[in-house]
């Protein structure tokens, strides 16, 4: 099977690889997937007022769910938690070339940055989003 | 050494040099059609190709004139258990085979019954073997046929096949056995082993892609087989069409180069293949092997690397030329349906690499593809959050994920 480039990029060189205080109040974790489907994706934020000031990943997973989920970090970097809502797989997709057979794995990387999000959110007391 | 390194020797093999020096006469000069009998091009033909017999029957123990030449093993299945359902449907339509078994034989079965036949799909033990008491518990009345692989091209378990041999002859079942990755590098002797049918395909053996044989038992008893391709009637009326004289010429040189050398050359790769593990083993930890470590071929390592997806870690040393079970290497999205017969767990068979060596696999290429498989192994834990989880005391396992798919 042929990568794209920039897939073997973030597979290369992933961004933001590593761990959040889970336990802290600022920082929302968010855990999707599951071991036997072949992939696991942890996303983290940190949290200052409502923008997303640090982010990091753990994945298990094909090299195109290590890229999406590398992405993903990158791109909430510095956004607003709507912002961050707001990021569909499609756009994934289009930005690593993902072929069909590897969509799930950017369905899975925005489902990761939902569950932040909302990880988040209940912890702030807050209503968690769709 | 020359990258990436050849290491998935069960998928295929290169020819061997002295393999390819043999056939090469045989495409232009001795170029004769086998079943010209007018003319000395024909002859020399027909001669290069009962020496092939000859050459192949060496190598398990059979007459020459039961082998029948086929475009490879996969062919070789269709004509065995198509060819004997079809033969002896009267007498029953019961056949016996197991889960781990190669696609050619659990699609065929499922062609068959769709025709009307009963098929048992033996579930393997943990490690991929069948026992002769599971095929003895399985046989009916109506059985006709068992089909065993001699050795799993996944995690090379070697099946019991002498015993299922004998239980077979003494309840009158025919035994197919598909011997692709056994011939060559195990002794394999159809009349010791009481084996009815048996394939070998040519590029597992370091002979060309595209030829292999169907052994076809003649005494004891004699197995007849409805053809499944209609024509000229060429090999005992078994498998019609011209014969393929250069590959068939290939093949029997590499059957003879395996039967000479395969002492030295098992003995050459299992050495190879202990120190793989033993480096896998002893520099990583969450290594699970998958297989037999008793009765296992002598150049297949099929091990696990939990909390690292397969895909990604072959991403991860792309100078080394091996497969995974993974599902991501197929177009499936399921992990290999070998190992989920095994019962491993899904999470490891993601997770697994078989590793192959060969006839021209060097200790240097071993220590190489050693060093960068774990070098690949730890920097992808070092993403994983399985592993992390699992440092943490936290078996996965027990995690109640929210599975997507």
């Amino acid at each position: 099977m042929a990568y794209s480039k920039k897939v073997l990029d973030h597979y290369q060189n992933p961004r933001n690889v590593g761990s959040l205080d889970k336990s802290a109040p600022t920082v929302g974790t968010g855990v999707v997937g599951a071991p036997e489907c072949g992939d696991v994706m942890k996303l983290q934020i940190q949290v200052e007022g409502d923008r997303i000031v640090d982010a990091k990943f753990k994945t298990f997973g094909c090299g195109s769910a290590i890229a999406s989920s590398s992405l993903a970090t990158e791109w909430i970097k510095g956004k607003t938690l709507d912002e961050a809502l707001a990021i569909q797989n499609t756009q994934i997709v289009e930005e690593l070339s993902l072929p069909p057979v590897k969509i799930h794995c950017s369905v899975l990387a925005e489902d990761a940055i939902k569950a932040a999000v909302n990880d988040y959110k209940s912890k702030q007391g807050g209503e968690a989003a769709k | 050494m020359k990258l990436p390194i050849y290491m998935d020797y069960q998928a295929t093999t290169p020819c061997d040099p002295r393999v390819v020096e043999a056939m090469l006469p045989y495409f232009t000069q001795s170029f004769g059609n086998a079943a010209s009998r007018n003319h000395r091009y024909g002859w020399e033909a027909e001669e290069a190709v009962e020496k092939a017999r000859e050459q192949i029957a060496a190598l398990i123990g059979a007459n020459p004139k039961e082998i029948v030449f086929t475009s490879g093993s996969t062919e070789s299945i269709n004509l065995a258990l198509k060819g004997a359902a079809e033969m002896y449907a009267e007498k029953g339509k019961h056949i016996i085979t197991c889960q781990a078994e190669h696609k050619a034989v659990l699609d065929v079965c499922k062609h068959l019954e769709q025709q009307g036949f009963s098929v048992t799909y033996l579930q393997p033990d943990k490690s991929g073997r069948v026992s002769v008491e599971a095929v003895a518990a399985a046989l009916r009345p109506d059985t006709i046929l068992v089909a065993l692989m001699w050795a799993n091209n996944e995690v090379g378990t070697l099946n019991p096949i002498r015993e299922i041999g004998a239980l077979c002859k003494e309840k009158g079942v025919l035994l197919f056995t598909d011997a692709t990755q056994a011939a060559g590098k195990v002794p394999v002797d159809v009349e010791a082993d009481h084996v009815d049918m048996l394939c070998i395909s040519g590029h597992k053996i370091y002979g060309p892609k595209g030829v292999g044989i169907l052994y076809v038992r003649r005494k004891n008893p004699r197995v007849r087989l409805v053809a499944q391709m209609d024509g000229g009637g060429h090999e005992r009326g078994m498998r019609s069409g011209t014969l393929n004289v250069p590959s068939i010429v290939g093949l029997g040189r590499a059957c003879e180069l395996a039967r000479l050398e395969m002492p030295e050359e098992s003995a050459r790769t299992a050495a190879l293949r202990d120190h793989l593990e033993k480096r896998l083993f002893t520099e990583l930890d969450f290594v699970y092997l998958n297989g037999n470590r008793e009765h296992r071929l002598p150049n297949n390592l099929n091990v696990s690397f939990a909390y690292v997806e397969g895909e990604s870690l072959i991403m991860g040393f792309s100078d080394v030329a091996v497969s995974s079970g993974s599902a991501c290497t197929s177009a499936s999205l399921e992990p290999s349906h070998v190992l989920r017969s095994m019962a491993v767990g899904e999470d490891l068979a993601h997770s697994s690499i078989r590793f192959g060596i060969g006839r021209f696999t060097t200790r240097e290429e071993v220590d190489f593809a050693a060093t960068q498989v774990i070098t690949a192994v730890k920097r992808l834990r070092e993403l994983s959050p399985l592993y992390e989880m699992a440092l943490e005391g936290i078996d996965p396992k027990t995690v109640n994920w929210q599975a997507h798919h």
